[in-house]
């Protein structure tokens, strides 16, 4: 894919530069915010967008989405920096840093929208953008697959949330989320908190890659590495978790939540991590090790209390440090060796003693070792585990399970690679990357240790405006510190060391098994696959069946389904008066009918195609003439010029046809005949009845009134079409140009085909 | 086709029913017509044009291809759609220019809504002609 020359980092020039700059400057712009809104103040940036339908372009900044921007623009600008090198002198860098850096803009906007429906729009610029990157190798059928298959799980979860958030709207009368959040009790007591819970929780669920909708995130690592690093770890699958941890405040505490939270992030957590464990390639056991944190963050979402709530913060921001490291550090063994599995990495230690040593720090960060940052975040989860209302048993023992395989994957990511021999013959001889794609893992993993050191940083300006933005004050938070005494979460944390030490040490013969367990165990991504293949079929049989492709079962259809809906209708609520007053019957009216009747009949009886098709034009100039008789002279010129058109039309097409059915051969005018004087009378009740009713003239008084001072015209129609009405005019004329173009692609197919 | 008195006659016809198409459309904001109208009217003319003389003449005749007249035509209206953005009003709202406007005469009146209608008619125009010369090609 890159050639030697591509490793000096010569980046792409300005394309490269300008939204490194950019997105530094975004970071700084929303750094100047930490003051203000560690003090427990909230910005709110508002412009209008459809007053008219309540949406507005508002935007918060609050201590939980400060945390968030701050870690999508700080990330995003190293893994941009990276990319620059990474991807120099790829054809397609320009294309690729669009997608990536609109992205990021995209999520931005997402975690700091206050209006509903500005959020749905931002999520799903994030599920387009995520497309369009994992997509970014789209000459590979695994890539293409991948990128659909991500947008199809968080496209339908997407239609889901914007069913939740409209009705979440509707049902609080407003759609600011600060105004929501403020009236939580109204919430939970509303009778549709059921299911706005459920049609949210199915966007969160599908976005963030919760259990049984996971299996597209580690399908997404098709994409090129730094956009594992940024969307797949450390921001887009967290923004699920971000729209639970933002309506919390809303929607927590009742039971549904509490359960649903805690079993799906308990389970995803454990199954995740389980499947690391036996995953060859790195970037794909990191992908699971991700959804391992997506699960964890879940869980502890799913609590109450401040200390939970503190575990939270604390690990969404430690998280997203060291993963986003890892990856960059995977990326990096990527682009020196030519290789990703850990069964032929070894001994690069050596030749690449930076990323070894970044690498160490991230992966001690993520195993929860001390002193850093990871291992307070560890801490503080077990003593939240032990104090939440649902289960403490069964949210300690999911973090103690995952924590510990957390610890054996750290080992199999970060150690082995570098420090053991290696297993095979690597393609490339191994060399240390350049300092643009060091720089974002050396930054992350550092800040991992000189947090851990000095705790009291993170949690005055991240975890106290996070967890007030929760419960309104950080006073309960928890105190993130190295030393906290011999206590039980120590216990666990020296429980944990040791079972992740004994996981590591067979985690080869493990892996085997795991296989095979794997194997045996149902496969959701096949699972997908089979469910596009039903739905394929399904689509292939419905089209047999309906689209027969003889015209005339397409009229007898739909004839047949005019007179049973309208008859049906008619049966049941018309008030069909048959003794109408037909009074007004003049000759002139009679002459008409006489001529319709004679064209009718002409029609159904000849057996010239010719005098079929004038016949019809007799009908419909006599429906003209009545429109005349009637004053409604647009309608009937239209009508008039309409009828010209379509006789000369049809004339011409069936001219070259063959002669109607020869007598005797399946003559289907008698079926036909039936149809059609089942819809006259259909028709024929449903005016009677129409005229049963009485006259309503208010659109036609209003028009009448304020045709002329309104829009200057005095013929009401075209006034109606060109003016009052335009919008719909113009689609009805965008829809006569589609028609026209179509019809004209479809002619020209069939003259190929019929003279080779 | 092959009648010379169709041929003969179609030239005289063609523009007479053009010219009519478009006294049709200008006059149809107050009276009888309008962009519909006048389109089918006009494309009458062409498709007799085409029935007498055939559709490769009438092409000729025509210059540019009817898609395209369809296309500019959809393009023509949504640009009077937008226009009212210039002013500060909702989407497809009418915009007026009366020239030489007196106390008891409006003058000359111009207008979005004529602009939009034009756009109509050529949509009209171009549409069925597409579909007839395909057609009349066809077989």
């Amino acid at each position: 894919m890159k050639d030697e020359s591509a490793d000096t980092p010569r980046g792409n020039g300005l394309i490269g530069v300008v939204p490194i700059v950019l997105s530094a400057a975004l970071f700084g712009w929303f750094w100047t915010f930490l003051e203000p809104i560690s003090n427990g103040e909230a910005v709110r940036l508002v412009w209008d967008w459809v007053p008219a339908m309540q949406i507005s372009l508002s935007f918060l900044f609050d201590g939980l989405s400060l945390t968030f921007a701050l870690l999508i623009s700080g990330i995003g600008t190293l893994v941009l920096l990276y990319s620059n090198t990474y991807l120099a002198g790829h054809p397609q860098f320009a294309r690729f840093v669009l997608f990536l850096f609109s992205f990021m803009l995209a999520m931005l906007g997402l975690v700091l929208a206050d209006n509903l429906i500005a959020l749905f729009v931002f999520w799903e610029l994030t599920t387009i953008t995520s497309y369009l990157l994992i997509g970014f190798g789209h000459e590979t059928e695994k890539g293409r697959r991948s990128a659909l298959q991500a947008l199809f799980v968080t496209g339908a979860g997407a239609l889901a949330l914007l069913a939740g958030l409209i009705l979440l709207g509707l049902s609080m009368g407003t759609f600011e989320m600060s105004e929501i959040l403020a009236r939580g009790d109204e919430v939970r007591a509303h009778q549709y908190y059921l299911p706005i819970l459920i049609l949210i929780l199915a966007g969160a669920f599908t976005k963030s890659a919760q259990f049984p909708f996971h299996f597209w995130l580690p399908n997404a690592m098709a994409a090129p590495t730094p956009v594992s690093a940024f969307l797949h770890s450390a921001t887009m699958v967290k923004a699920g978790v971000y729209l639970m941890a933002r309506i919390h405040p809303a929607f927590s505490g009742t039971e549904v939540w509490v359960w649903t939270l805690t079993i799906a992030g308990g389970f995803t957590a454990v199954f995740a991590s389980v499947l690391a464990l036996r995953q060859t390639d790195l970037k794909q056991a990191l992908a699971y090790t991700t959804l391992m944190a997506l699960g964890t963050l879940t869980l502890f979402l799913g609590q109450d209390s401040a200390y939970a709530l503190t575990a939270f913060a604390a690990f969404l921001i430690v998280h997203s440090f060291y993963k986003a490291a890892l990856f960059l550090v995977v990326g990096c063994i990527d682009h020196a060796t030519g290789t990703r599995e850990a069964d032929i990495l070894g001994g690069l230690g050596r030749a690449m003693p930076v990323t070894a040593i970044a690498a160490a720090l991230a992966a001690l960060s993520m195993a929860g070792v001390p002193p850093l940052l990871g291992f307070i975040s560890k801490e503080i989860q077990y003593a939240g585990g032990l104090e939440v209302a649902s289960s403490p048993v069964f949210v300690v023992s999911a973090v103690l399970a995952a924590s510990s395989l957390m610890f054996a994957v750290a080992g199999i990511v970060a150690f082995r690679p570098f420090w053991r021999p290696p297993g095979g013959e690597m393609p490339k001889s191994p060399h240390e990357a350049p300092w643009p794609m060091l720089a974002g893992p050396v930054i992350l993993a550092t800040l991992g240790l000189v947090f851990g050191l000095f705790p009291g940083v993170v949690q005055t300006a991240l975890v106290n405006p996070t967890v007030a933005g929760f419960l309104g004050t950080a006073e309960g938070a928890a105190t993130l510190k190295l030393w906290a005494g011999v206590n039980l979460p120590l216990m666990l944390s020296l429980a944990t060391f040791a079972i992740g030490f004994i996981l590591y040490a067979v985690h080869r013969p493990l892996r085997a098994y795991l296989a095979r367990l794997d194997a045996a165990a149902p496969n959701f991504d096949r699972g997908w696959d089979r469910f596009l293949d039903w739905l394929k079929g399904l689509a292939a049989w419905q089209t047999r069946v309906i689209q027969t492709g003889v015209l005339r079962q397409y009229m007898w259809t739909t004839f047949a389904v005019i007179v049973v809906g309208v008859g049906a209708t008619l049966a049941i609520k018309g008030n069909v008066n048959l003794a109408a007053a037909f009074d007004d019957v003049t000759w002139r009216n009679t002459a008409i009918l006489l001529l319709i009747c004679a064209g009718t009949i002409l029609t159904m009886i000849t057996r010239s195609r010719v005098a079929a098709i004038t016949g019809l034009g007799v009908v419909g100039i006599g429906v003209a003439l009545v429109f005349i008789l009637f004053s409604a002279p647009d309608v009937a010129i239209t009508q008039l010029l309409v009828e010209t058109l379509v006789v000369v039309l049809v004339a011409v097409a069936l001219l070259r046809l063959p002669f109607l059915d020869k007598r005797g051969e399946s003559d289907h005018r008698p079926a036909d005949a039936m149809l059609a004087v089942a819809v006259g009378t259909v028709v024929t009740l449903t005016l009677l009845a129409v005229l049963n009713e009485p006259f309503d003239r208010r659109l036609t008084d209003y028009f009448d009134a304020t045709s002329w001072p309104a829009a200057f015209g005095r013929n009401i129609v075209n006034v109606i079409l060109v003016d009052f009405r335009a919008l719909d005019t113009f689609g009805e004329i965008a829809v006569v140009v589609i028609a026209a173009l179509a019809s004209y692609a479809l002619l020209r197919t069939t003259k190929g085909r019929k003279d080779p | 086709m092959n009648s010379i008195i169709l041929r003969a006659g179609t030239k005289y016809l063609v523009g007479l029913l053009i010219l009519f198409s478009i006294y049709m459309l200008l006059r149809g904001h107050n009276e009888p017509g309008g962009g519909f109208i006048g389109g089918l009217i006009g494309a009458t003319g062409f498709v007799l044009y085409a029935l007498g003389c055939g559709t490769s003449e009438a092409r000729e005749a025509l210059r540019i291809e009817p898609q395209t007249v369809a296309m500019v035509g959809l393009g023509i209206a949504l640009a009077a759609g937008l226009a009212a953005a210039f002013f500060g009003d909702p989407l497809f709202t009418g915009q007026w220019l009366f020239i030489n406007e007196t106390e008891d005469d409006k003058g000359i009146p111009l207008s979005t809504v004529l602009v939009f209608d034009i756009g109509v008619y050529l949509v009209v125009f171009g549409s069925i002609l597409t579909l007839v010369f395909a057609m009349e090609e066809e077989l």
